[in-house]
């Protein structure tokens, strides 16, 4: 397996990833009023709905580092799923030095197509296949912010929304075709509604507000609706 | 706006933890998860974390509540229609833009 094909089957990842990136670019350039700043996070993490907790923890007056890392915990966490399954199907070739390196290239999009090879993963394709979205997520970053910076407000105000926008993408499809799904979201959403506008809960902050309500939500579909294959709700296909 | 130093500090904690999620188990564990409740409980993750971080923060998100509630409606029903990312997330800015623009 060589590093060009790995190249070749991100070139589609990198593309979304850009994408994606540029509306978190928006955001976080806004948040941190810099570009440098807001690609350095992007660069570091290669993570979407963790980086946009952690921006908005960071951008919160009463968000504190335990809150912080808490939340990345538990948005990151399947990636640890990922990682030991991902783990099996590597080469011996993978020695623990390559695995350090390369294991920020684990996400949702990578996992899928590294696990889709009929071959065992060496180093090299791994390294080829997470080179484009590493650019494209750190460039998107950067286009992102650095129009942030030069577009009119209006236009930025209404850029915001683009990533909640992919939120909803990403969410509503496997809603609309897994009960549960549907049911753990409505869950989700309710008690994010408390959490903006209940006496008492709302004067929790908002990072752990997110965890809260995610957690909770996760637990009850989890003990009631198990999933068989997680192809079930297509974690795959979620944000990073 | 925080300060560099503070910057510094979440962005560590944040890469630190997100990093070590992904590494330690990729050099330390070999077995798959057996138990059907947490492989379900980290697979219902991504939606919950999602839905709770857009709803209700959606609506405060631009100018006027209308354009943010809007663009939470019309990303849905783009959506729901089967469109992409990157289309749904067009529709909802432009339905900020024409709502913001005309109101």
């Amino acid at each position: 397996m060589k590093f060009s094909k790995g190249v070749k089957d991100g070139l589609p990842i990198g593309v979304g990833y850009f994408a994606v990136s540029f509306a978190f670019g928006i955001n976080a350039g806004a948040a941190l009023n810099s570009w440098l700043l807001a690609t350095f996070i992007s660069m570091t993490n290669l993570t979407s709905a963790g980086q946009f907790a952690g921006l908005k923890i960071m951008s919160s007056a009463t968000g504190t580092l335990i809150e912080l890392a808490i939340a990345s915990f538990f948005i990151n966490l399947r990636y640890s799923l990922m990682a030991i399954s991902l783990s099996q199907k590597v080469s011996p070739s993978f020695t623990t030095s390559k695995r350090l390196l390369l294991a920020t290239g684990i996400t949702d999009e990578i996992y899928a197509v590294s696990m889709a090879q009929t071959e065992k993963v060496n180093p090299l394709y791994f390294l080829g296949l997470m080179t484009l979205p590493y650019l494209g997520w750190s460039g998107g970053t950067l286009t992102g912010a650095v129009c942030g910076q030069i577009l009119p407000d209006m236009v930025v105000n209404a850029l915001g929304v683009a990533l909640y926008g992919m939120f909803i993408a990403i969410v509503v499809p496997p809603m609309k075709s897994h009960r549960p799904t549907l049911i753990a979201v409505l869950i989700a959403i309710a008690l994010s509604f408390a959490f903006y506008y209940a006496p008492v809960l709302k004067e929790v902050s908002s990072g752990f507000a997110i965890i809260i309500c995610a957690v909770v939500a996760s637990l009850i579909c989890a003990a009631l609706f198990p999933v068989r294959d997680s192809s079930e709700t297509a974690a795959e296909e979620a944000a990073k | 706006m925080i300060d560099f130093k503070t910057y510094i500090e979440f962005l560590a904690v944040m890469t630190g933890v997100t990093y070590l999620l992904r590494a330690v188990p990729f050099v330390l564990l070999k077995k798959e998860l057996k138990s059907p409740f947490w492989k379900s409980f980290l697979a219902y993750i991504p939606y919950t974390v999602l839905s709770a971080m857009t709803v209700p923060a959606i609506f405060y998100a631009t100018e006027s509540r209308l354009s943010g509630i809007l663009a939470l409606v019309t990303a849905v029903i783009a959506s729901l229609l089967g469109r992409g990312l990157v289309v749904v997330a067009i529709v909802a800015c432009l339905t900020v833009l024409g709502v913001d623009f005309f109101f």
